[in-house]
C-alpha cells in the first residue's frame, strides 16, 4: 500500500505504518479494550480501597450477595467481592499471558536465528525439533507437565505447592511449547536475509556471527515476530485459563479467570452470573489480542493486501 | 517418493520413541507412586514394608532401567492394569477410543459443512461488509474458551430450557434399542459436538478463505476465465480443486488441536472418551492408564501429521520431495 493510495503523501515509514494500523478499526478498538483492561487490572488495589473491601476477606454471612454499592458485581461463594477478584484475576491472566508470550518469542527467535543463519546440520536438527513439538498433542502434555510434583525435582515441599510457584510454573511450561511459530518465521526470514549484500558487507568487515544475527538480521525480521507474538498472547491466555480451570494452573487463593470458573461451575444453580463474568473477560481479552495481531499484520506487512 | 515416505515414517517413529520416554519420565515425576498410595490406605504398613515393596516392584531403580523394563513388557502386549478401573488398560481404552472417534468425527463433519461454503463465499467477496462480518464471527469462534462455551451451553440448553441433557453418554437405565437408542445417544452428543466444533469452524473458515483467495489470484484462473468458461465451472473445476489441497493438509494437521478440544469437551460433559480418560487418570494417580493413554494419543496425533505431509506430497505435484 503506497502513500499515494492512502491519500497521505510523503509520510515517514513509521507514520505510514500507524496510518495503516488506524484504518483497521477492529484492531484500534481492541487496543483500546486492552488498555482499559490493563489499567483496570493494574488499579485493582485502588478499586479495593475505594470500595472498602478486601479481595481475600471471607464473609460467610454475605455469600452470593446481589450487586450493591459496596459490591458492584455482588460477592462469590466465600462472600468476597466479585469485581475486585475479577480485577486481580485479570492481573494474573494478563501477566501470565504477556510473560509467556515474551519468553516464547525470545526462545523462538534464538532458535530461528541459529537455524536460519548457520543452516546445515544445525538447521536440520533444530527444525526437526520444532516440527516434532508442533506435532504433539498440546493440552494433554501440558496437563502432565502441570501435574509434575516439583518436590520430586528437589524443590522444598512448601515452595513446590505455593501459589506463586503455580504462576511461574504455568509461564515456564507454556513457554516450553509456545516458541515454535516464531522459530519457523525467524528461520525463514534469516534464511533469505543471510544471502543479502548488507550481510556480506558486514561479514567482510569482520563482524562475528552473533553480531550479524542480532544487528543485521534480527531488525529485518522483527515484523513477523511482533505479529505472531501478539497473536500468541490470546492462545496462551486460553491455555492458562483452561489449565487453571482444571485445577492444574494458578492455585487459590490467587484469583485467575480460569480458577474462578472452577468454583462458579459447582455453584452454577445458586449464582449463574459468577460463571458468566470471568468467561466473558477471557473471551474479550483473547479476541482483542487476535484482532490486534490482525491489525499489526496489515500495518507491518502491507504486501499481504497489495498482492 | 518412496524414499520420502520411508524417511518421514522413520522420523515419526523416532519422535514417538523419544516421546514415550519423556512421557514415562514425566509420569514418574507425578506426585506419589503406587506404593505411596498403598501405604496411605493401609496404616499397618511400616516404612520398611514400603521400601521392600518398592524394591519388589522395581520402583527404587533408576528411571532408564524402569523405562526399559516397561518397554520390554509393553512390546509383549503387557501394558499393565488400571488402578481406577481395575482392568487391563487396553481393555479400558478400546471403547473410549470409539467414543472419541465418534465425537471428533461428527465435529469435523459439522466444521466442514459450515466452514467450506462460508469460507468460499467470503473469499469471493473480499473486503466486503459480509466478508468482514464473517471474519469477525470466525475470530470470535477461535477466541472463545471451550470450557466456558460448554458451561454456557449447559446453562442455557440443559438447565434453563431443559431441551438437552447436561452430560453423560446415554439415558441411564434406558432400555431403548435400535433407532430409539441411536436417537437417545444423539441427544447426548448435540452439545458436546457444538462445543468442540465452534473453534474449528472459526479456524477452518479463515483458512478456506485464505486458500481460495490465493488460488483466485493464479494465472490459470485468469486463463480459464479468458477462454470463456462459465463462472461455476471456473469455481468448481479450477479454483476449488486447487484450494482444497492446503485445506486437506490443515485438516490432518489440526487433529492435535481438535484432540485438545475434545479433552476439555469430554471433561465438561462427562463424555467417556480418550480425553476424559487421560485427564481422570492423571488427576487420579492412575499411572499405567495415564502413561498408555497419553502415548496412544501422541501416536495418533503423530500419525495424522504424517498423513498430512503424505497427502500434501501426493495431491500437489509441484511439491518436490527428496
Amino acid at each position: 500500500m503506497s502513500a499515494q493510495s492512502l491519500g497521505l503523501p510523503n509520510l515517514s515509514p513509521a507514520r505510514l505504518t500507524l496510518a495503516r494500523f488506524l484504518r483497521h478499526r477492529a484492531a484500534v478498538a481492541s487496543a483500546l479494550v486492552l488498555v482499559v483492561l490493563g489499567l483496570a487490572a493494574a488499579a485493582a488495589p485502588l478499586v479495593e480501597a475505594w470500595l472498602g473491601v478486601d479481595a481475600n476477606e471471607v464473609d460467610l454471612l454475605a455469600i452470593f450477595a446481589p450487586p450493591s454499592a459496596a459490591n458492584p458485581l455482588g460477592t462469590d461463594e466465600l462472600g468476597r467481592d466479585e469485581l475486585v477478584r475479577l480485577l486481580y484475576g485479570g492481573r494474573v491472566s494478563l501477566v501470565a499471558g504477556l510473560a509467556t508470550a515474551l519468553i516464547s518469542a525470545v526462545i523462538g527467535t534464538v532458535i530461528g536465528l541459529l537455524a536460519g543463519y548457520y543452516g546445515g546440520l544445525l538447521d536440520r536438527v533444530l527444525m526437526r525439533l520444532t516440527d516434532s513439538v508442533i506435532s504433539l498433542p498440546l493440552l494433554p502434555l501440558l496437563i502432565v507437565l502441570a501435574a509434575v510434583d516439583l518436590a520430586k525435582l528437589g524443590l522444598p515441599h512448601d515452595l513446590a505447592t505455593s501459589p506463586e510457584v503455580s504462576l511461574y510454573r504455568i509461564v515456564v511450561i507454556i513457554s516450553l511449547v509456545g516458541w515454535t511459530t516464531v522459530a519457523r518465521l525467524v528461520r525463514g526470514a534469516a534464511l533469505s536475509l543471510r544471502e543479502r549484500d548488507f550481510v556480506l558487507a558486514a561479514k567482510s568487515q569482520g563482524a562475528s556471527g552473533p553480531r550479524i544475527m542480532l544487528r543485521h538480521i534480527l531488525p529485518n525480521a522483527i515484523s513477523p515476530i511482533i505479529v505472531s507474538t501478539t497473536l500468541s498472547v490470546g492462545n496462551i491466555i486460553l491455555l492458562e485459563s483452561v489449565l487453571s480451570f482444571l485445577g492444574l494452573g494458578i492455585q487459590p487463593p490467587f484469583a485467575s479467570w480460569g480458577n474462578m470458573l472452577t468454583v462458579a461451575q459447582e455453584k452454577i444453580y445458586e449464582a449463574p452470573m459468577l460463571a458468566v463474568y470471568p468467561g466473558l473477560l477471557i473471551f474479550a481479552t483473547v479476541i482483542a489480542f487476535n484482532f490486534l495481531g490482525d491489525g499489526l499484520q496489515d500495518a507491518l506487512d502491507p504486501r499481504a493486501h497489495d498482492r | 517418493m518412496t524414499r520420502y515416505v520411508i524417511g518421514r515414517l522413520l522420523e515419526s517413529v523416532l519422535v514417538l520413541a523419544l516421546m514415550s520416554f519423556v512421557i514415562y519420565a514425566l509420569i514418574a515425576l507425578m506426585p506419589g507412586d503406587p506404593i505411596d498410595i498403598m501405604v496411605q490406605s493401609n496404616p499397618d504398613l511400616t516404612p520398611e514394608d514400603a521400601a521392600r515393596l518398592k524394591a519388589l516392584y522395581g520402583l527404587d531403580k533408576p528411571i532408564f532401567e524402569r523405562y526399559w523394563n516397561w518397554l520390554t513388557a509393553a512390546t509383549q502386549g503387557d501394558f499393565g492394569y488400571s488402578r481406577i478401573h481395575s482392568r487391563p488398560v487396553l481393555e479400558v481404552m478400546g471403547p473410549r477410543l470409539a467414543n472419541t472417534g465418534l465425537l471428533m468425527g461428527l465435529a469435523l463433519l459439522l466444521s466442514l459443512a459450515i466452514a467450506l461454503p462460508v469460507g468460499i463465499y467470503s473469499a469471493l467477496r473480499p473486503y466486503s461488509a459480509s466478508d468482514y462480518a464473517i471474519n469477525f464471527v470466525a475470530l470470535a469462534g477461535i477466541s472463545v474458551p471451550v470450557f466456558w462455551l460448554a458451561l454456557m451451553l449447559i446453562v442455557v440448553f440443559a438447565v434453563t430450557l431443559n431441551w438437552l441433557p447436561a452430560g453423560g453418554m446415554e439415558t441411564i437405565g434406558g432400555s431403548a434399542e435400535g433407532l430409539a437408542w441411536v436417537l437417545d445417544r444423539a441427544r447426548y452428543l448435540v452439545l458436546p459436538v457444538i462445543a468442540l466444533s465452534v473453534a474449528s469452524i472459526g479456524g477452518l473458515t479463515r483458512y478456506v478463505r485464505a486458500a481460495m483467495m490465493e488460488v483466485m489470484r493464479q494465472d490459470y484462473i485468469r486463463t480459464a476465465r479468458a477462454k470463456g468458461a462459465s463462472r461455476a465451472r471456473v469455481m468448481l473445476r479450477h479454483a476449488l480443486r486447487n484450494a482444497m489441497i492446503p485445506v486437506v493438509t490443515i485438516l490432518a494437521l489440526s487433529f492435535g488441536t481438535l484432540f485438545s478440544g475434545a479433552l476439555v469437551t469430554e471433561t465438561m460433559f462427562s463424555y467417556l472418551g480418550m480425553g476424559k480418560l487421560i485427564y481422570d487418570s492423571i488427576i487420579g494417580n492412575d499411572y499405567n492408564m495415564a502413561l498408555v493413554s497419553l502415548m496412544f494419543a501422541t501416536a495418533l496425533v503423530l500419525a495424522s501429521n504424517l498423513l498430512a505431509d503424505l497427502c500434501y506430497a501426493w495431491l500437489d505435484p509441484r511439491v518436490s520431495y527428496r
